[in-house]
Formats: structure tokens, sequence, C-alpha cells
């Protein structure tokens, strides 16, 4: 199995998404396991508004790179191949946006972290 | 051999240097022992018989070959010559899989799958050999990195991925045929090639109607091939052409396959430009070629692929059913839709049909807005002369 990080780009504010939707990504894990590929991990990101950029030693309110979607989570998913890989990421719900899905080169969670 | 070799080394640059490896091995065996009974066969079991031993010695770096194939689909012992014509299908699919770039799937396709050498790729795109090579080495590490699968898709994804693939194809023989910029030898073998590609895919998914489709429009536009210039290069309108000339065996052929496609269920794009190419062949001339039917078709084409070039040539087949009035005003709202700025067949079609509503003046600055937009010689010198002749 090979792992691939699942990018979620999505144009809905996470606060304004309708339940069934908040609850659609919570089932996701499990629809993912039906369908033989494993969630290995996932982080969600609050809005782009509070991020904080920072290039050399300039300082900025802003996300890195600016875009009508915003990234707003990633998850890690374990797939056979990248066909394997795309079926489990059309998964994803979506209101208004997409996702990438991108093979990882190296994953690592550290203990006592 | 190739196809056949991936299988077992899954990675495509190790596969290719163990099918080299294996004709500068063919070189000494062959002329010392004469050539094997069944060469190809000869050449694939010592592909991959190298590209094993390559294997063995390469065991730590095993970890990270690319997973080329399915799980358990790699038997080394398996006689090479019954699984090719399934892997090179793989291999298709492969090459041609959405994850790629379209230039990248072409590329990849004319590489690996037809054999065709990095720097005739190369010319026939018009880009630098470097240029070129870089292309397909990035490519290539895509499929590894990102483990593209080396398999044939399974059956609800297989229709969409079969249309990438005959996509590809069409595209392939289209750069042949049109030659967008200059003279080229390597652009006639392409031809060649799509139309090899085309049977092979109409022979291994003998169920995808399409692939028929895709074949049977790929004959006619053979059949008439070599009388779409004079014998000086200069283009001729199919109106222009020697109808004599056109090749009636792949005509005919191609109408077989139409009439078997068509029975067996409805027709997809290609299907159905097929069925318009078919109708042009068979017609004694331009005058009486049946264009109410053709605009039918053209009408059932746009419904399947609403494209704006589509929608150009349905305005071609409607000037000759109502005349060049409505057809104009149907290219008019394609010009403000503005998808088919650049294309320079839009204001050479406009040109044509202005010049038949008497409006010369307004022929000439779209002739002249066409010419701007065209860098093949054949094709200049075709839109000079209808510019002198207003």
């Amino acid at each position: 199995m090979a792992q691939y990080a699942v990018m979620i780009f999505e144009r809905v504010a996470p606060a304004d998404l309708p339940p069934e939707v908040m609850q659609a990504h919570g089932n996701l894990p499990e629809r993912i396991a039906e369908q033989g590929g494993r969630v290995v991990a996932g982080l969600a990101l609050e809005p782009p508004e509070t991020a904080t950029a920072i290039r050399g030693d300039r300082v900025t309110d802003a996300p890195f790179i600016e875009t009508k979607e915003v990234l707003g989570g990633i998850f890690v998913i374990e797939a056979r191949d990248l066909d394997h890989a795309l079926a489990l990421a059309k998964l994803t719900p979506i209101v208004d946006g997409g996702v990438e899905v991108r093979p990882l080169l190296g994953f690592q969670v550290l203990e006592g972290g | 051999m190739l196809a056949a070799t991936v299988r077992v080394t899954r990675d495509l640059d190790a596969a290719e240097e163990a099918v080299q490896d294996a004709y500068v091995q063919a070189l000494s065996t062959w002329a010392a022992d004469g050539v094997p009974a069944n060469p190809g066969a000869w050449l694939t079991t010592v592909a991959r018989r190298r590209a094993l031993n390559v294997m063995r010695r390469g065991r730590t770096l095993e970890a990270k070959l690319p997973l080329l194939l399915e799980p358990g689909g790699a038997d080394p012992d398996e006689p090479a010559a019954d699984a090719i014509p399934d892997d090179r299908l793989r291999l298709v699919f492969t090459c041609c899989h959405p994850a790629l770039s379209p230039e990248a799937q072409i590329a990849l396709t004319l590489r690996l799958v037809c054999g065709v050498a990095t720097p005739d790729i190369a010319q026939a795109f018009l880009v630098a050999e470097a240029t070129m090579a870089a292309r397909l080495t990035r490519a290539k590490k895509k499929i590894a990195a990102a483990r593209i699968p080396y398999a044939v898709p399974r059956g609800d994804e297989l229709p969409a991925r079969v249309d990438v693939v005959l996509t590809v194809i069409h595209l392939l023989y289209a750069t042949g045929h049109t030659a967008h910029s200059g003279e080229n030898l390597v652009r006639d073998e392409l031809t060649g090639r799509a139309l090899d590609l085309a049977r092979m895919l109409r022979l291994l998914l003998p169920g995808e109607r399409e692939a028929a489709g895709l074949l049977a429009l790929l004959l006619v536009h053979e059949a008439r091939r070599a009388t779409r210039t004079d014998p000086d290069g200069r283009l001729l309108r199919l109106a222009e052409q020697d109808r004599s000339a056109w090749d009636r065996e792949l005509i005919a052929e191609a109408d077989r396959l139409l009439v078997e496609t068509l029975r067996a269920g409805p027709p997809g794009r290609f299907t159905v430009q097929a069925a318009i190419a078919a109708l042009h062949a068979q017609a004694p001339s331009y005058d009486e070629t049946d264009w109410p039917q053709i605009l039918v078709l053209y009408d059932e084409l746009l419904r399947l692929w609403p494209s704006p070039v589509v929608a150009l040539n349905r305005a071609v087949a409607l000037a000759m059913v109502d005349g060049p009035a409505p057809a104009l005003a149907e290219v008019e709202t394609l010009e403000r839709d503005g998808r088919l700025a650049g294309y320079r067949y839009l204001p050479s079609t406009k040109a044509d049909l202005l010049h038949r509503l008497g409006r010369d003046a307004e022929a000439v600055a779209a002739y002249e807005a066409a010419l701007a937009l065209t860098g093949n010689a054949a094709e200049q010198e075709f839109l000079e002369q209808r510019l002198s002749a207003l």
C-alpha cells in the first residue's frame, strides 16, 4: 500500500459547512475502509484569515498562497495505487471546490509530540 | 516487448534498458547461431531475464521500484508470447492515464507503445529534443511516484478511460494529418502509428464501440489523405479533391465497421464523426452530398460533445442546407463566445460565408485574420489564393 495526501480545497468556510457535510467528513474513515483503503491521519485547518506567512524575515498576515479555494484540511490515506487513491478521494464531501491527491514522500508522527 | 518487460521490472526505465540490452545480445547471438524461429518472443524472453538479473542485483533498490502492476500479477515464468497483447493494452492505459497531461500522454504513447525514438517525437511536435526528453522523464517520474497502475481499468471506469486513449490516438493522427507548421516527413509516420494503434485497440477491446468508431473515422481520413493537397503541395478543399483517387477499399472497411457499430447500440462521438466522414466519402460530389443527413449527425454530435469546434463544423453543413446567412449568424455567435479565439478555421469559415453573401470587403478582413493565425505553408498559400480571388 502507498500513502497519499488528500488536500481539500473548499470555498465554503468550515463554520458554514452544512451539518450533513460535517457528518460525511466524520464517516469518511469508515467508508474508505469499506473500499479497501485506510485513513492514516487527518487534520483540519482554521480559516485562512488566521494564517500568518513568513518569507525570509518578513512576516505577513495572510496565507502563503492566496486562492479562491482555500486549503481547508488534509488527510493521509493508504491505497493500492493511484486509481484506488482517486476512487477513495472522490468520497470526500465537497460543497464548492475539489481535492488534490499527491503521493507522500514520507509521513511521520513523532512519539511524545 | 517493452510492455511484457515492464511487468517484470515494474519500472519503465529499467524495462527500456533491458529491451535495449536484449537487442544488443541478439546482434551477437543471431550472428553466431542464426535468427530464431520467433525473434519477437526470443527478444522478450531475453529482455525479461535481463531485467530480472538487474533486479536481483539491486535488491536494496527494490523497495523504491514503482509498483507498476496489480498485486500478484508478475510471474516471470509465464510464457511471454501469450501475454503480449494484454500487456500492450495495459501499457496504453498507463501512458494515457488522465492523471498525466495530454502532451505527456501522447509523447509516452509514441515512445513506449510505438517505440518511436525521442528525437523523432520532438521533431513531430516541433519542440527541442531536450524539451521532449524532459517531458518524458517528468511523466515517467509521476507514473512511478504516484503509482499510476499498469492495468486495464475496471468495467465501470473503462468507457471514460477508453475515451482518453481514443482522444490521444485521434490527436496523434490529426498531428500527422494537418502538419501545422512546415513540411515534415516524420509526421507521415504519425498517421500510420495512429492507425496501427486504432486497429490494436479495436482488436483488444471488441466490446468498446467507440474503439470501432475511431478506427472507422481514421480509415476514412486515410482514404482521402493523398487528395488533400495537389502535386505542388497546395491544400485542396473537399469540393476540389479528386474523389476518384480516394481509397475505396479503406472506405468500404470503414463502412462495414460503422454498420456493425451502429447496430450494436447508441453511437458515441467518434462513431458519429465517422458516420459524417463516411457520408462525405460516399457522395459522388460535394454538391450531391447528403447535407441534410450530415446536419442531423452534427446536431447529434453537438449533443454528445458540446464543443465550439463541432459547432463551427455544424455551421458549414448548415450553410449547405439553409444557405450562408443563417450559418454566418451561427459563426458570429461563436465568435462572440470567445472560446475559439485564435482558432484559424473560424475566420476562414466566416470569410467563405461572407464571400458567398457578396460581402467581399468583410471577407478580405476575415481571410487576413485567418492568415495571421496559421504557421503552415500550405494553408497560408491556400488562404492567399482565396484572398486574391476576391
